[in-house]
């Protein structure tokens, strides 16, 4: 059964084309279509943000996002930010300061960090937990992921990678 | 801080890094529904849409016409659809005594969500369209949604032999006595709602057959030893079907019973073709059992020094449509019930009972939670009533090492609750003044104990096999799921404290009913405690033999030699652990071990009320304090301070151990302020995570946490079990800071804005 859409965009730098349906959301792409199983299935509704995705640079909910909407356009994944011989220094930040326990939030978790950071609406602690509201952990109670994103924060621009 | 001087280690102790962190932030991790298969095919679940009813009709065949669709399936189609199990703790001649599980419904239904038929395709879509296809008929039998009026006349009988699920009840002294001459009585009812695990992953796994023509079921569960109730479903030998437990996203008691496994093995079974099966979020929240609500009559009576005299104890749980685990949940209710305080009369009678609700099993807490809402608030008030201060009250009846329970339980080890109690009050300090005229702050305390381990007579054990390679580095095979609380990581750092090699060098695989040793289900607080002590026993026989082999080659006594840093050291000279290897080789001795770790055993609770008798091998205690805002115009309540001390006997990694607090204490409080599954008539309404208010990084207040090392647990270096004590003082500890705050009494959870507007009213606080 050929797909409807013959779908073009931009994954971690790489260029990809898929065939999609036109209800396919962007979570059912990248994870059935392309195999790209970093970006997690948490609710389907847009409310847990394990499916977060930087869509030009934007995190966005990718089961809230249908297939045609990406088409031409950049999309970012967690391992697309880097590899366990190469962390990303906000990756890094997570693993050392208690950010990550089952680990199924992390992906969408980091992204969204890593937005609320490129934003600079990481001036408190209050504005952290505020910044992240839309990703939620069912393990950790914050502490460590609010304390990994301040701790990149608080590195100067050049070293955050 | 700590109450004994504890050897310093070099490993143990350590926050070391999890391995397993750095797969998951790098988004490598495989998690259940992460792996692909050629032609694979998608199973999906037709459920009723009525709570009770009777079968009229179920026809698959429209759907065997939707294309894609390879096979849709009843109950007819299931070898032993229908397993029977005992019920565990009924006295003689009521209740059920057998509980029913069934994979698909067959004749009734008693749940809304109940699976009726399963559909397997080739793709995700004609799977739902299959599942649409399924004719369903039902005529609807009244339903029975109120726990209370289970046991009535004139209700639906759920199930053959009657709507009592299981009871437990013991009595010990005179409590009708006690009350007559107590300074201060409380008689209250205290009321906690069904709540949801809501873990990131929902249920999920593949399925497919091996080389040897075994059905191998992947899937996100706390327990691969489920492969033996498969093979029962099947109808094959239970060596016939293997479990595997990938890293799993969240656990928390949700994913200890089964839920994708036996459609999966199923599936694969009859088409030989492999297959994944994702639960959506919203089947997730309407089908999924919950914890079990409870209705908890509490009469307590202390003398005019504060000192317990009688806790009159009535627990009714409402264990929904099918058994699951409630009559073990209970049991873990009414053994907790009276608290960590000591009193000569005590008299229990608890019950959990059948209704349409959706069904109720294990959740973290495990029947203990509930309770200890009911016998903290009974505390609080007591103090009120005597004009004591509530800590006060708690330590003049806290427990001790060597009392006996009313159970006949003895309590095993040292019980460190006046120096927890005593370090959350000091943290604590002042009470911060009110930020405006209409908000009213507040303090409150709450303790518990949580037992970890199975029941003794189910003499648990746990195995693990621990290996040295030939170039130094360490494997570790062993089949606890990993569920995210660090169980993998933990055990890494047993083995390379005893063995002496880096972490970094070792490898563990985790979580496969057939090619690791088996563990147990990770649960009850009990993985670090049981397997802990099986990789503690297995690495210490490992390095027995290394230093014996090394003191020959070194031309050492054994005793001199050290293993550290993947040598064998003794003074100057040094073995690198790969020519141990070699030298282990050369001699016959063995560079592998197998050791099982049995927990303590004892005889079977009898189904009498003079039964008497140990039932865990040991309990964990915490105390938490909190200050809280209450604003009596809008009913919010905002935490200000929160504080968490718990003793864990020893922290194998602290950073872990903080990790299950600050979680453990967080949904806690989610449980206490926001969450709650509702039902209309039966039916479970709250099938949105929209609807379902989790704790967000706003909400989370930041928990501060205090660690104590007894060096008193029964797990390895002492430790104790730390995953499940920290989600109940929450709920008792808020309910006396808006006591504290108000004056009002708060005797039932979750304190949503208009519950709390209401009972203001009703004690004539605000507006």
């Amino acid at each position: 059964m050929a797909a409807e859409l013959e779908l073009g965009f931009e994954l971690n730098g790489t260029a990809v084309r898929c065939g999609a349906e036109p209800h396919w959301t962007l979570l059912r792409v990248l994870r059935d279509g392309i195999g790209q199983t970093d970006v997690k299935y948490g609710c389907g509704e847009g409310v847990c943000g394990a499916c977060t995705v930087l869509l030009d640079g934007t995190a966005v909910s990718s089961c809230l996002l249908f297939a045609p909407q990406v088409a031409g356009r950049r999309v970012e994944t967690v391992a697309g930010l880097g590899s366990p011989e190469e962390m990303h220094p906000l990756q890094r930040e997570f693993v050392e300061r208690g950010g990550v326990q089952c680990g199924f939030c992390t992906p969408g978790m980091v992204l969204g960090g890593l937005e609320a950071v490129a934003l600079d609406l990481c001036g408190s602690p209050e504005e952290i937990r505020h910044s992240l509201s839309g990703n939620i952990c069912r393990c950790t109670g914050y502490r460590g992921i609010v304390e990994s994103v301040a701790a990149y924060a608080s590195l100067p621009p050049t070293d955050r990678g | 801080m700590s109450v004994v001087e504890q050897p310093a280690l070099r490993v143990v102790g350590r926050e070391l890094v999890r391995h397993d962190a750095v797969e998951k932030v790098t988004g490598r991790t495989r998690y259940a529904a992460d792996v692909e298969q050629p032609r694979r095919l998608h199973a999906a679940l037709r459920r009723s849409d009525v709570a009770h009813g009777r079968l009229r009709r179920v026809d698959v065949t429209p759907a065997l016409a939707v294309p894609g669709v390879v096979g849709a399936y009843t109950a007819a189609d299931v070898p032993n659809n229908v397993l029977w199990a005992p019920v565990p703790g009924q006295l003689p001649g009521t209740g059920a005594e057998r509980s029913r599980a069934n994979m698909l419904a067959e004749d009734v239904v008693r749940f809304d969500g109940e699976p009726i038929a399963l559909v397997a395709a080739e793709t995700e879509d004609a799977a739902a369209a299959g599942v649409e296809a399924v004719v369903v008929e039902i005529d609807p039998l009244p339903v029975l949604d109120d726990p209370l009026r289970s046991l009535d006349e004139d209700v639906p009988v759920l199930h053959e032999g009657g709507n009592l699920l299981a009871s437990w009840e013991f009595e010990e002294g005179d409590v009708d006595a006690a009350l007559v001459g107590a300074a201060a009585v409380v008689d209250r009812t205290h009321r906690c709602q069904a709540v949801d695990h809501a873990y990131l992953e929902t249920e999920a796994g593949t399925a497919w057959i091996d080389a040897d023509g075994v059905v191998v079921v992947r899937a996100s569960t706390q327990v691969v030893e489920h492969h033996r109730t498969l093979a029962r479903f099947l109808g094959v030998e239970d060596n016939r079907v293997r479990v595997i437990a990938p890293y799993v996203g969240g656990g928390f008691g949700g994913k200890e019973d089964l839920t994708v496994e036996p459609y999966l093995a199923f599936v694969a079974h009859r088409t030989r073709r492999p297959v994944r099966m994702t639960w959506s979020r919203q089947e997730s929240l309407r089908a999924r059992a919950k914890r079990h609500p409870a209705v908890m009559h509490y009469v307590t009576a202390a003398d005019a020094g504060g000192r317990l005299v009688a806790q009159d104890i009535d627990l009714v749980l409402d264990g929904g449509a099918y058994a699951q685990l409630s009559a073990a949940v209970l049991l873990w209710s009414a053994m907790s019930s009276m608290g960590p305080y000591r009193c000569a009369n005590v008299r229990v009678r608890a019950r959990v009972v059948y209704t349409n609700n959706t069904p109720s099993s294990a959740m973290r807490g495990f029947g203990a939670q509930q309770v200890a809402f009911a016998y903290e608030n009974q505390m609080d008030a007591l103090a009120a009533a005597l004009g004591i201060d509530p800590l006060a009250l708690r330590r003049r009846n806290f427990i001790e090492a060597g009392d006996t329970l009313a159970t006949g339980q003895v309590i095993p080890t040292h019980v460190a609750l006046p120096e927890l109690t005593a370090a959350v009050e000091e943290r604590l300090g002042e009470l911060p003044q009110p930020s405006g005229p209409a908000r009213k702050v507040g303090r409150g305390y709450a303790c518990n104990l949580q037992s970890y381990g199975f029941n003794v007579w189910m003499g648990d054990w746990s195995s693990a096999w621990v290996g040295l390679e030939a170039d130094g580095g360490l494997t570790i095979r062993i089949g606890v799921p990993d569920i995210g609380a660090g169980q993998a990581s933990s055990l890494v750092q047993i083995a390379a404290e005893v063995v002496g090699v880096e972490p970094e060098r070792i490898v563990i695989h985790i979580g496969d009913s057939t090619l690791t040793p088996l563990t147990g289900r990770t649960s009850s607080s009990r993985q670090l405690y049981m397997s802990g002590n099986a990789v503690l026993e297995a690495a210490e026989r490992l390095a027995d033999d290394l230093r014996g082999v090394a003191a020959m080659v070194l031309e050492v006594d054994a005793d001199a030699v050290e293993l550290a840093a993947g040598e064998a050291r003794a003074g100057e000279d040094a073995l690198p652990l790969a020519a141990a290897y070699a030298a282990c080789i050369a001699r016959s001795v063995p560079v592998q071990q197998l050791a099982t770790f049995h927990a303590p055993t004892g005889p079977r609770w009898e189904a009498r009320p003079d039964w008497r008798g140990r039932i865990v091998p040991d309990f964990a205690y915490s105390c938490h304090g909190v200050e809280v805002e209450v604003d009596t115009e809008t009913g919010r309540v905002q935490i200000l301070r929160y504080v968490a001390a718990h003793d864990v006997g020893r922290a194998i990694n602290p950073q872990s151990v903080r990790g299950q607090i600050e979680g453990g204490a967080t949904m806690g409080i989610g449980q206490a302020l926001y969450e709650r599954v509702v039902f209309e008539d039966a039916r479970n309404v709250t099938r949105k995570l929209a609807n379902y208010l989790v704790p967000t990084a706003v909400e989370a207040p930041e928990i501060e946490t205090i660690v104590l090392e007894s060096g008193e647990g029964l797990g390895p270096f002492h430790s104790r079990g730390v995953g499940e004590p920290p989600v109940s003082p929450p709920a008792p500890a808020i309910a006396a800071a808006l006591r504290d705050a108000t004056g009002a009494t708060f005797t039932a959870t979750p304190f949503a804005p208009e519950r709390v507007l209401a009972t203001l009213a009703a004690h004539g606080v605000g507006r």
